[in-house]
Parts: structure tokens; sequence; C-alpha cells
């Protein structure tokens, strides 16, 4: 059975949470085997998740999952694993699964991918996997050789497709250890689809020129509904906030559209972005190296080209 | 307060990735290795911060070939005390990897254990959490800030759009992230005491693969750009809709 760690976010199913259940459900048909989901909390909206290809839904309510414990949850997720004979365990490489992961993999001796952005694949006879290295400029095929495997899986990395209907929710009853770390403070923006998720960047460099120049790139991600990014030397000068840097030192990326204005396209930058689907360059300099990596290009002052764009998406969309 | 950072190597950020003719591994014909940015930058920086205003020790571990002592005597020059490599001929897996790092540090009472959130190579963010799950030790991933007050931390972690604070008592482990420390530049006096710290080699413990890299691919390479009149985004917009389907 593949069985699938389905996370909520700020209280619900949303697309992460999607994204992982459809996922497994491609990957157990991959194996021929069957496709449950793992909530851990009274999170509504359990059953939906059959939409996404979960059969049935184990929920684990307890008081100690409230709070996020990396430990604690790592216990919850390897003991529904071995009472329900999970053989391929799928968790989100976001910051919940860069605590667990390997927590789960070390406790299971599970082989383990962490950030794969494919469906497993039998080939030459191994289960494989294929993930993003050296921050995207290759990717590599990693076979699992254990029993029991554990995949984390990039956000925005296959098509969500909606396939079955509701999903059987059952509880599941497991002896949780008591957690080390408290948490004091959570604190989420809300109303921004946070980068790593987002299917839209609008993204400014250095070419942008100060903070106070910022509105030119906000007004075109408000009017596309998309988040904001930033080149590195752009938040080393706190022109903005550090989590906007995108990179190989900042975040990796893989929207549906990058748009990058005032970027050069140093090969540390392209390493976090160039697995986006479509990227639109504005850069004055024709020369710029970035245009290389772009599908769409504009040569011209960033100044008169955004407001300009941002007029044209509000046309379009009414 | 007693401290060990780990440390791993990995291409200088400008390479080129290239692959081996049969696709099965990468060309490391000219490669320049570096000591991972966040490892260097943040994990241990903030160490050395520590030790400075608290007292005690700062040790840097790398599982590794011989090659990367060089790396490692950067880490002292930065200000280390001293130095173990685990000395393994090549490279292997994240739980390899971690495994290795538990038996050496197990009974050693360490404070904290510093990780960087990701190796700049193969970025899996998991070798530090598998160490702490073989160690049975809190860990916090993406650490952004952490304060000591005796035997307690506070540590801030970055999570999707927002950030948490989060209180443990020590021993714990931790990933790096930016924001954690400022980096710092080894200094003359520095580069020369490093040749004289220890530098202790220790055999590596047996432990099985558990996955294999069968080979590699690179990205497909963008056909050439489609140049657009700066005067007309209604094409633009129109081509984004269209043509790559996007909005
Ligand atoms: C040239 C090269 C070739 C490689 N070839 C292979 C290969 O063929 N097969 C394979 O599976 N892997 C290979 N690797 C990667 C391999 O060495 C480990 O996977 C790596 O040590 C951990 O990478 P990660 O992305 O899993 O680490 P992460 O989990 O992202 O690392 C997090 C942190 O753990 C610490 N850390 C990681 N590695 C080490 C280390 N070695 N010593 C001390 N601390 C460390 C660092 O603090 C790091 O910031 C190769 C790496 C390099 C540089
Ligand atoms: C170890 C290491 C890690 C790094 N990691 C990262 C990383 O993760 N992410 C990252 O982004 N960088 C990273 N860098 C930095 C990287 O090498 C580049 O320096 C950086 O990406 C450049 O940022 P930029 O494109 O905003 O600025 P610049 O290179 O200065 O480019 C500005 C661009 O704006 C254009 N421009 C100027 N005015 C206008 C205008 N009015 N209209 C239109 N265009 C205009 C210019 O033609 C130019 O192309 C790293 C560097 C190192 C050494």
């Amino acid at each position: 059975m593949v069985l699938v760690y389905a996370e909520p976010t700020n209280g619900a199913f949303k697309k992460v949470a999607h994204e992982l259940v459809n996922y497994a459900r491609k990957t157990a048909d991959v194996l021929g085997v069957e496709c449950h989901a793992l909530v851990l909390g009274d999170t509504p909206g359990a059953e939906a998740l059959g939409a996404y290809g979960a059969g049935t839904v184990h929920r684990v309510i307890s008081p100690q999952l409230e709070a996020f414990d990396a430990a604690v949850y790592t216990v919850a997720i390897a003991d529904a694993a071995k009472k329900l004979g999970a053989t391929v365990i799928i968790l989100p490489h976001n910051s919940t699964g860069k605590n667990i992961t390997g927590r789960l993999a070390a406790r299971l001796e599970a082989g383990s991918v962490a950030g794969a952005n494919a469906v497993p694949m039998m080939k030459d006879g191994y289960f494989t996997v294929t993930k993003p290295v050296f921050s995207g400029k290759a990717f590599a095929d990693v076979q699992l050789l254990t029993d029991v495997k554990v995949i984390s899986l990039a956000g925005n990395s296959i098509r969500v497709e909606e396939t079955g209907g509701e999903a059987t929710v059952t509880d599941l009853a497991i002896d949780l250890p008591a957690a080390k770390t408290k948490v004091v403070k959570h604190q989420v923006a809300t109303g921004r689809v946070p980068l790593p998720e987002a299917e839209l960047v609008v993204s400014g460099g250095r070419g942008v020129k100060g903070p106070e120049h910022w509105d030119v790139i906000t007004d075109l991600a408000e009017a596309l509904g998309a988040t904001t990014a930033c080149s590195r030397p752009v938040a080393d000068s706190d022109w903005r906030p550090h989590h906007e840097h995108v990179g190989q030192t900042g975040v990796a990326i893989r929207p549906n559209l990058y748009i990058a204005a005032g970027i050069s396209g140093a090969i540390q930058h392209l390493a976090g972005v160039n697995n986006s689907k479509t990227i639109v360059v504005i850069n004055k300099d024709p020369e710029a190296p970035f245009f290389k990596a772009a599908d769409y290009g504009v040569v011209g002052d960033l100044f008169e080209v955004l407001p300009r764009l941002t007029e044209a998406v509000k046309k379009f969309k009414g | 307060m007693k401290l060990l950072v780990c440390v791993s190597k990995t291409p200088e950020t400008t390479t080129k990735i290239q692959l081996t003719a049969d696709g099965k591994n990468i060309d490391t014909t000219g490669v320049q290795y570096i000591m991972n940015p966040y490892d260097e930058w943040y994990a241990l920086v903030r160490a050395l911060e520590l030790k400075e205003s608290a007292g005690g020790t700062v040790t840097i571990l790398n599982v590794g070939p011989a090659d990367n002592d060089s790396i490692i005597r950067k880490g002292l020059a930065i200000g280390a005390d001293d130095a173990v490599r685990i000395d393994v001929t090549d490279e292997k897996d994240s739980l390899f990897t971690a495994r290795q790092i538990a038996e050496y540090a197990r009974g050693k009472d360490y404070d904290i254990i510093f990780f960087g959130k990701e190796t700049i190579s193969y970025n899996a963010s998991e070798v530090g959490a598998m160490v702490a799950e073989f160690l049975d030790l809190p860990y916090i991933g993406d650490a952004i800030a952490l304060e000591m007050e005796g035997g307690s931390a506070t540590v801030t972690r970055d999570i999707e759009g927002g950030e948490e604070v989060i209180e443990v008592a020590t021993p714990i482990a931790l990933s790096a992230a930016k924001g954690l420390a400022e980096q710092r530049i080894p200094n003359m006096r520095g580069i020369m005491m490093a040749k004289r710290k220890p530098l202790e080699v220790v055999a590596a413990v047996d432990y099985p693969d558990t996955t294999r890299i069968a080979g590699y691919t690179k990205p497909e390479e963008k056909g050439s750009v489609k140049l657009i009149d700066p005067e007309n985004m209604d094409e633009l917009v129109r081509l984004l809709h269209e043509e790559a389907k996007v909005i």
C-alpha cells in the first residue's frame, strides 16, 4: 500500500494535500496497490481526499498533534505505516516535510528520495524516482533499494487530476510520545500563496533600483494573482524580505509562469528557477544572459514595460 | 557549550553541471569544490558566535574522502577549534552519511549539532533530521534565529509564508538557513593557525546502501526566446494565454 501524509494548509485541505494524494494515487497505480491517506488531527473534509485518489483516509486524533513536533509526527506516521503495512510513504517536501522525511527514513531505515518531481517508475526492475539535483541544473534517477520507501514531493510537480469519489474515513489509535519542543509563536501571512507553492511568480532584481520602486512588481503580481520573489542581492540589501530570495542559495521554485524583471540571469539565480514552465524576461540589456533561458523576452525599460503589462493583464481579466 | 558543525562539500556555485557520455555520472573534470554555503555562512558562524559569548568548543565534521581536507581547513581558518573527517572513499547517500555522523556523535554530549538547510548539490534537507532520529534529539529545520539561555534554546524557523518560534531544551540538532548569522571571511592569521589545528580522521562504520543513483539527465534546453515588442504587452498576454496557457 502507498500511504500519503495529507497535510492541511491553515486548517483545510488545499493544493498541497490534493497534489500529494494524487501523486500517491499515481504511484500506487504504477505498483498496482492501494492508495491510502493519513490525516493527523481533525481537519474537516478528509472524505473529499477521495476525489484525488485516496480509497481510505486514516485519521489520528490526539492533543499531542495539535502543535507541530517533528519527532511526534514521525512516530505517528511510522507507526501508522507499520500497522497498515505501507511500503511507500509520501510526504510534502516543504518545511513540514523537511523536518520529518529524514527522521522517518532513519526510523524505518528506509531508502528515501527528498524533493521528487515525477511519479516513480519501475525501470530495469528497480523502483526509481527522479529528483532535481544541483539546484535544478540536473536530475538524478534514484533507485530505492529497501522494502519500505520514503518519498517527499516537491510542490507543483504533477498535474493534479480528480479521479475518484469520497474516501472512507476511519480512526486509527497510535501511542504518541510527549513532545520535547514547544511552539510559542506561529505566524503566517494569509491571503498570499507561499513561493514554493505558487503557480505564478513575478520577480524583481537589482534593475528595479530600490525598495521605493517595488510597486511596479507588486502591481503586476496583484493583477495576476501572483506571488512576488527577488534575486539575492535584492534580499541582501534588505529591499525585500529574505524569504523572497530565489535561486541556488534561496528558494527553488517551479511555477507555471516566472516573470523576471531587472534580473541579469546569473547561473546561481537560474539554478533555482529554470524548471519553471514558462519564463518571461524583461531587461533593457539585449545581451542579458537570462534571455537564453527565457521563453518570451521583452527588451526594454522595466519602468515602462511593467506598468504596460499590468494594464494589459487587467484588460485581459476584464 | 560543546558544539558540532557538520559540513559538506559541493561544487562551486558557477559550475556548469556536465554528465559523462553514458549519463551515469556527473563529469567532475575541472570541477572546483567549496564548503556548502549554508554550512559555512550560517551554521558554522552561529556556532562560533555562541562559543564567543558563552565559551566552549566548536568541532567541524565531514564525512568524505581525503580531498575534502582543504574544505575542512577553511572551516578551521574561519575559527573552529578542531575537526573530524570520517573517512569514506566515495560520497554516499544521506542515510549512510547520517549514520556515520550519528555513530561518531553518540555519547559525546554535544549541546547542539548544527547542519546546513540543505546541500546545494543533492538538495535533500535530510541528513540533520536523520542524525536527530538516530540520536533521539529534537531537530529544527531551516532555523533563521537561535538564542540560548543556559540549557534552553529559542529557535525561529522558516515556514511557508511565515515563521514559527520554538522553545526547546538542549541537546538539540538544527539546520541553518539564511538569517541565522552573517558570513565570515577567514583572515591570514586564521589561515595560518588552521594548519596547526587538529584534524582527526576516523574510520567509517559499515552501513548498507539504501539508494543508488542509476543515472542523470539535464533539463531540456529552451528553444530560442520569442521577443515581444515592448510597446505591445497585449501581445504578450495573448501568448501567455493562448500559446503557453499559463494565464
Ligand atoms: C561530488 C559528489 C558526488 C556525490 N555522489 C553521490 C552518489 O553517487 N550517490 C549518492 O547517493 N550521493 C552522492 N553525493 C551526495 C552525498 O554525498 C550525500 O548525499 C551528501 O553527503 C548529503 O547530501 P544531501 O543533499 O542528502 O544532504 P542534506 O540532507 O541536504 O544535507 C544537510 C546538511 O547535512 C550536513 N551534511 C551533508 N552531507 C554531509 C557530509 N558528507 N559530511 C558532513 N555533513 C554533511 C551538512 O550540514 C548539510 O548542510 C555526492 C556528493 C558530491 C558532492
Ligand atoms: C555562492 C553564491 C550564491 C549565489 N546564490 C544566488 C541565488 O540563490 N539567487 C540569486 O539571485 N543570486 C545568487 N547569487 C548572486 C548572483 O551571482 C548574481 O550576482 C545575482 O543573481 C545578480 O542579481 P540581479 O540579477 O538582480 O542583479 P544584476 O546582475 O546587477 O542585474 C541587474 C539587471 O537589471 C537590468 N536592468 C537595469 N535597469 C533596468 C531597467 N530600467 N529596465 C530593465 N532592466 C534593467 C540590467 O541590464 C541587469 O541585467 C549567488 C552568488 C554566489 C557567489
